[in-house]
């Protein structure tokens, strides 16, 4: 009896144990998730406080009771919010959709037409990838200037359309399509267009979300280069609209205004991630990098 | 056959215009600005060719000032934010029943506008003559005194910058760190289960290693982001940086080129050619490093 | 060590459409197994043999029932804190890690009084690797190892802690034919040179029946039959049993019994004494058949196999449930292909009657 009782306390203080530790794991996830999500909840509460009561919290409150929507129509109003969402959405849009054609195309040649020179192209482009984008943009900067081409949407997409990671994913994608489906293609007197459209886009589709999702949040949140290339607030885009609403929108610092206007900038690519949850994140795991 | 080639070709012309124009030429070109003298971007002209801008751009002070910045935004972030992706994400492997709530949340910052969010923290870590935000309360309610986190003493923007940096990393790291975890096979835990490996040895002697390709990836990529570290800093100081002393080398390569100090881009060429130089070392040093401690299956 | 598993019943609760319904993997599973002796769990894939290993091994709780090593009750106990050797289905070998730093990783686990010295650990290291002849490998990393290899070192990295009990899941199973023979003798030589008592799981027969003490065969989480491997095959106490074991797989022919006789169709085949009148399934082994121009049992002749030592007649009959009938007969008979049937009579010992409905084992009475 003497044995039995030593491994109930052995059972008891591992089941106690196991508690002990989850209860702290998930104190302390939960302290991470709340450090994440703070921000968010700061930045809507702020929105909603209104001007006069926000200014007079000496001690900011972490609640209101009297939420108003007027902080809204004021950056809608004050400053051109609207225009800088609209440019925003014409950017990203016109952007991903040049840089999904051409790197279709560029990794179909790629992947299944045999030319001569083809394997010293890919190895040369592949070092293309090393070259870090702070590197080329001084010159860009400079063509697109002489081109007249500054506070354009053709300045604006032109240079940010071609991104050689993603031809390379999709190359990748493409090679592992048999190369029998290609010959019976082939034989039955499919165009390689029509088969590239038929066969191949629609097999490669998850790689082709996948770049799409990563294109898309990567410019709507860009920065750098629309601040160089625009100084005219008719093109800024919203990153760029918010620092010159943080600058000088407003008039006086109108902390609540601004933050109305972080809500609506922030607001489609949070919508679109809790929609596309799983695609979006998946997609990142599968060939994003930032930071 | 000759009919397939010369279509190859015209599927990649695209690609090589776009990659030729914005890429290859700017690449050849930033040498070149680089050692011209004197440049005058207004009339296109240049003195000689030589190390002038080099020379310059590395006694200014202003560089000077972003270099010791972004290494030690460097040094802090990259180490912690890897430590802390790798807890964060070993917690999370440990909750089947939450995980997939956790990592959406956790995921959060990846979809949101640095910029946008950066006044958020702005607004939580400033001073004012109206507030001393949130986050001085809480120190106050610990029983410190009130910093400006924005306008204040080096050390406390530098607190900001790095949190603010980690805060923005973290969901990719997390991301990746939880599906190397997932992947290894869950036999492995069962055998050091039933051997009774305590847990300190089971991450040391079987996940770490298991997972140690990927933790290498993320600290290579980590410091190449770091090293590029810009908007988090415009986010939080404004597009004034210098003023602030809080530039960044990228946020200096961008001033010389455009703004209140630009219009030098040969300043900025030396100056984004350096910062290559660094990153390009820093690299190949981790290489190095990981051929020693990094498990391939 | 003796093993006593007592009423162990566990239950998973149910998945997606069924989140109701749970799932009962194994089924009042009751159980003592000798000191020393080494037992098979045989069963289709899903039975619960996995299950109730890891039962054993502690990666698992029970729902209900209680498990004892020796007179230690270790139901409650954590998978570390028993003392068992576990092998796994794939080996689950660290890829990082040399052979000898495998084998050792569970002796560098051990903490305090019970943590041997450096070289007392490298020395029961080594000795395990001879067990199983790995000496010569101790340097070389799992990848650089064949299958038959990697199972020897996961074998000696489980003997190594010197264990109370010894599972192996599936322990041949990703080994190709001819190494499996062989493993399997290894399996069997190590476990008689340690002396600890060894549970392994398997859906091989041939596997279970060759290095078995003792076998059990389980079905949809119950217990079917515990016995001696021949015994399991000569005496099966289900139709079950009878089916899952033997190669060709026995023949079931619809049959009743009638006035103390077994009938297939209007034959009465065999004698069935002190047996009432009821339908029965008739279960005939492939060699239960024996050619007899007289024998009562008329079947339909497909083809004829030769095999060498013995030939098998392929034939067919209206109350059999196999599609086709295989009679393994010696080579030394004669069956005349051009017959449209031939005749057998069948051999009592290799007929076992089961109730039709619940397919329990029917005994006739013992004749003189």
């Amino acid at each position: 009896m003497q044995k039995k009782t030593d491994f109930d306390k052995i059972e008891r203080a591992v089941r106690v144990r196991g508690i002990l530790a989850n209860t702290v794991l998930y104190v302390l996830l939960t302290l991470w998730a709340v450090m994440v999500l703070f921000p968010f909840y700061w930045m809507i509460l702020t929105s909603v406080k209104s001007y006069g009561a926000y200014n007079s919290e000496y001690i900011p409150q972490l609640y209101t009771l009297a939420p108003t929507l007027g902080n809204y129509i004021d950056a809608f109003t004050a400053v051109p919010l609207a225009r800088y969402l609209l440019n925003t959405l014409i950017f990203t849009a016109a952007t991903t959709g040049l840089m999904l054609l051409v790197t279709v195309l560029a990794a179909f040649g790629f992947a299944r037409l045999s030319f001569r020179g083809r394997d010293l192209v890919f190895t040369l482009f592949l070092a293309l990838m090393m070259i870090p984008s702070e590197l080329v943009v001084i010159t860009n900067y400079v063509t697109i200037t002489n081109w007249g081409l500054r506070n354009s949407f053709a300045g604006l997409i032109l240079p940010s359309v071609t991104s050689v990671f993603y031809i390379y994913l999709l190359r990748e994608n493409f090679a592992q399509v048999p190369d029998e489906l290609y010959y019976a293609a082939k034989v039955d007197g499919t165009s390689d267009f029509k088969y590239l459209w038929k066969v191949m886009l629609p097999i490669c589709r998850p790689t082709l979300v996948t770049i799409t999702i990563l294109k898309a949040i990567e410019c709507w949140n860009s920065y750098v280069w629309p601040r160089l290339i625009t100084d005219n607030e008719a093109y800024y885009l919203v990153s760029g609209g918010i620092q010159s609403i943080r600058e000088n929108g407003f008039g006086r610092e109108n902390i609540p205004a601004m933050m109305a206007a972080v809500v609506v900038i922030s607001l489609p690519l949070i919508v679109l991630f809790l929609i596309f949850r799983n695609k979006i994140m998946e997609g990142v795991s599968r060939g994003g990098t930032k930071g | 056959m000759e009919k397939n080639n010369l279509k190859g070709w015209l599927y990649l012309l695209p690609a090589a215009l776009f990659l030729g124009f914005f890429l290859v030429y700017p690449l050849i070109d930033v040498f070149v600005y680089s050692f011209e003298e004197g440049y005058n971007s207004a009339s296109q002209t240049y003195f000689g060719v030589g190390l002038y801008n080099y020379g310059y751009v590395l006694h200014d002070p202003y560089f000077l000032q972003a270099v010791k910045n972004t290494f030690l935004l460097v040094a802090i972030t990259v180490p912690l934010s890897t430590c802390l992706a790798l807890l964060i994400s070993m917690g999370l492997s440990a909750i089947p029943r939450l995980q997939k709530l956790y990592q959406t949340i956790y995921f959060l910052p990846y979809v949101t506008n640095t910029l946008a969010v950066g006044l958020v923290f702005m607004i939580l870590f400033k001073k004012t003559a109206y507030t001393d935000g949130l986050i001085n309360l809480l120190i106050n309610r610990f029983g410190g005194a009130s910093v400006d986190f924005i306008d204040g003493p080096y050390w406390a923007k530098m607190f900001v910058l790095c949190f603010y940096t980690i805060w923005v990393v973290l969901p990719f790291k997390i991301l990746i760190l939880t599906s190397a975890l997932a992947s290894v096979n869950r036999d492995y835990y069962n055998a050091a289960k039933v051997d009774g490996t305590p847990a300190w040895r089971i991450f040391t002697r079987i996940t770490l290693p298991m997972i140690s390709p990927t933790v290498f990836y993320l600290v290579i990529t980590g410091f190449i982001g770091a090293f590029k570290a810009y908007s988090d800093a415009v986010a939080l100081f404004g597009t004034d940086l210098n003023a602030a002393g809080m530039n960044t080398i990228v946020g200096y390569v961008y001033d010389m080129l455009y703004g209140n100090s630009g219009g030098y881009p040969s300043y900025a060429s030396a100056a984004a050619i350096l910062l290559f130089a660094i990153v390009l070392t820093i690299t190949c040093i981790n290489l190095l490093v990981s051929k020693k401690h990094v498990h391939y299956s | 060590m003796k093993v006593v598993l007592q009423d162990l019943t566990k239950k998973f609760p149910g998945r997606g459409k069924n989140a109701q319904q749970e799932v009962v993997a194994v089924d009042g599973f009751t159980f003592e197994i000798p000191d020393g002796k080494l037992v098979g769990l045989l069963g289709p894939s899903g039975c619960g043999k996995s299950t109730t290993l890891n039962l054993l091994c502690g990666l698992l709780k029970p729902t209900s029932g209680k498990i004892f090593f020796g007179e230690d009750d270790v139901t409650g106990l954590p998978a570390e804190k028993r003392g068992v050797g576990l092998v796994f289905q794939n080996y689950a070998l660290y890829p990082h890690l040399t052979v000898l730093q495998n084998i050792l990783f569970p002796l560098q686990n051990l903490r305090g009084r019970e943590r041997p010295a450096k070289e007392e650990m490298l020395r029961r290291a080594k000795e395990a690797a001879d067990l199983v002849q790995i000496g010569e490998l101790l340097d070389r990393r799992p990848s650089e190892l064949s299958g038959g290899q990697q199972q020897r070192v996961a074998i000696a990295r489980a003997l190594v802690k010197m264990p109370r009990v010894l599972l192996l899941d599936e322990p041949l199973s990703n080994l190709d034919a001819r190494l499996r023979l062989q493993t399997r003798e290894e399996i069997r030589r190590i476990q008689r040179e340690t002396g600890i008592t060894t549970v392994f799981v398997t859906h091989d027969q041939d596997e279970a029946m060759s290095i078995s003490d003792i076998i059990v065969v389980m079905k949809n989480g119950v217990v079917q039959q515990i016995d001696k491997p021949q015994a399991v095959y000569d005496d099966p106490s289900n139709l079950f049993v009878a089916q899952f074991l033997g190669t060709p797989p026995i023949h079931v022919f619809n049959g009743r019994v009638e006035g103390g006789r077994l009938y297939i169709g209007n034959q009465a085949v065999l004698p069935a004494p002190g047996l009432p009148d009821q339908p029965v399934t008739a279960a005939v082994r492939p060699e239960g058949f024996a050619l007899d121009e007289q024998g009562p049992l008329a079947c339909n002749l497909t083809r004829v196999e030769i095999m060498g030592r013995d030939i098998s007649v392929v034939c067919t009959h209206p109350d059999c449930e196999n599609t086709a009938i295989r009679a393994i007969i010696s080579a030394e008979n004669r069956v005349d292909t051009a017959q449209p049937t031939v005749r057998f009579s069948l051999k009592p010992g290799k007929v076992f009657l089961f109730t039709a409905d619940t397919q329990a084992r029917l005994r006739p009475a013992q004749e003189g």
